[in-house]
């Protein structure tokens, strides 16, 4: 697991309140728990942590970010772009 | 006078994106234009945001003097604007006995928002200790009433209800009730809001529920709401009064339907909308047949406009596909504090002239707002009544029935 996988981790497992352990890249977001509110916080919270802008609107939620395998691989590209 | 009274509206003023006075901002609804542009506040350049409906060409000078501005947020420029209109239409005279009898009472969901930026920017910025003298009564919410009250000569009941989007429906709501109670004999009642300013941009892209280039209120592809600002108010007096006086009568206020969701910080609740609806039919003593048009809350958020819709099926069941129902704020964005009231002109000027304004930038169906939304095209219709539609973050949801009088 890269670093930036396990930041993110971090940051959903915060905001979905569950034991990072307990998360598997597979999971949905919806099902974790994160509604709306939270994910748009988790989304702050990323892009603090990393320093990026993620182009999310809450508009389209279905087409992004179903998973937290999603999220990591977002981050990744949106951080690997930044370097 | 005291009693029950029917409530008519005798005046509009308007200062939107699309129009400065009641009149053009009318024929812009209806001929579908965008009041959409790029916004032009200080450090616009740096926002992620391009995109909202300003009023613009708005000059000061034209309406107040140098000392009236300088006491004068924009928030309550368009406020007194709207007022003076409202009150000039109406043909009535505030004098002495009528200034008792007449309230002012006006939606704001964030009072003076640019002075507040202005002080700040002094603050943090420029790294200077001194803000402008009259920072404190400027940006105060209760501002725009007080600059009615002031401007106008009305020294009866005059406060500022916040309830964020639903702000101007609620003030219009409890000026309704105070008419038709017999506790004034005249009310001024709108909504005003001034709130497009680099932070107040910031705290909206944080939301996520912005569109970054068009409003598409119901629409598949819609991509979320765009900032607007503005004001409209109205004149409303007791129906004896109005005949007694020989005044054109615009519209009559029927019912007015309030409640609070006690649920999502920000998600719509479709049962708290649907009891709001119901709550103004049955206030109005309106079946949910009696109705053809509902100017909508329409924001173009995926989950307002689908929310809505259901809360529509629910009150209305099959009559719901009979409705033209429309969002303006495709026209002139969302104006917050003063939507409610932009609509409710909207939907007056609609019974009156028989006419449906549009929902613009419409792309066709979602299949989760599956109604008739009027797309892109003002619409001829018979309107004997209709329901204007308000729903705030923070689960406040506020509804007022119109007819058409005569």
């Amino acid at each position: 697991m890269t670093d930036v996988a396990g930041d993110v981790i971090a940051i959903i497992a915060k905001k979905a309140r569950v034991e990072k352990p307990n998360i598997e890249p597979g999971d949905r977001l919806e099902d974790l728990g994160l509604e709306s509110l939270d994910a748009v916080e988790m989304i702050f919270d990323l892009e603090e942590k990393f320093d990026i802008q993620i182009p999310y609107n809450a508009n389209n939620p279905r087409t992004e970010f179903n998973t937290v395998g999603e999220v990591v691989s977002a981050i990744q590209q949106l951080v690997d772009k930044k370097s | 006078m005291s009693g029950v009274h029917r409530v008519v509206v005798t005046g509009l003023g308007v200062v939107s994106p699309i129009g400065h006075t009641a009149a053009d901002y009318w024929r812009s609804l209806i001929n579908g234009v965008s009041g959409l542009g790029p916004i032009t506040v200080r450090m616009a350049d740096e926002l992620t945001q391009k995109v909202a409906a300003e009023v613009k060409d708005f000059d000061p000078l034209q309406h107040f003097d140098d000392r009236q501005i300088s006491t004068l947020d924009r928030i309550s420029q368009f406020a007194v604007v709207a007022a003076r209109e409202a009150i000039a239409h109406a043909g009535i005279t505030i004098d002495e006995a009528l200034s008792l009898k007449t309230a002012a009472i006006v939606g704001s969901g964030a009072g003076g928002q640019l002075t507040t930026d202005d002080s700040f920017y002094r603050l943090y910025r420029e790294n200077k200790t001194r803000v402008f003298p009259l920072t404190v009564p400027k940006l105060m919410v209760n501002a725009s009433a007080s600059q009615i009250s002031m401007q106008c000569g009305i020294r009866g009941p005059a406060f500022v209800v916040a309830s964020a989007c639903a702000s101007a429906t609620h003030a219009i709501g409890l000026a309704f009730q105070m008419v038709r109670a017999g506790q004034v004999e005249c009310a001024v009642t709108g909504g005003t809001e001034a709130s497009i300013t680099y932070g107040g941009v910031r705290g909206w892209e944080a939301m996520r529920v912005m569109a970054p280039d068009v409003c598409r209120p119901f629409s598949r592809d819609r991509k979320g709401l765009v900032l607007g600002e503005g004001a409209a108010m109205m004149v409303l007096e007791p129906l004896e009064r109005a005949r007694a006086r020989g005044a054109a009568i615009l519209g009559e206020v029927v019912g007015f339907g309030m409640g609070a969701d006690a649920g999502d910080l920000t998600a719509p609740d479709r049962d708290g909308m649907a009891r709001a609806m119901d709550d103004a039919l049955a206030d109005a003593q309106l079946a949910p047949q009696d109705i053809q048009y509902v100017n909508a809350h329409g924001t173009g958020t995926a989950a307002n406009d689908e929310t809505e819709t259901q809360a529509l099926h629910q009150v209305f069941g099959a009559h719901a596909g009979k409705l033209a129902i429309s969002s303006t704020k495709s026209m002139v964005g969302h104006a917050l504090g003063a939507a409610g009231a932009l609509e409710l002109v909207a939907t007056v000027m609609a019974l009156r002239e028989g006419r449906v304004p549009p929902t613009i930038g419409y792309l066709g169906p979602d299949p989760a707002c599956d109604l008739d939304y009027v797309p892109n095209a003002a619409r001829a219709l018979a309107i004997d009544a209709a329901l204007s539609n308000s729903f705030a973050f923070g689960g406040l949801n506020a509804v007022l029935a119109v007819r058409k009088f005569g």
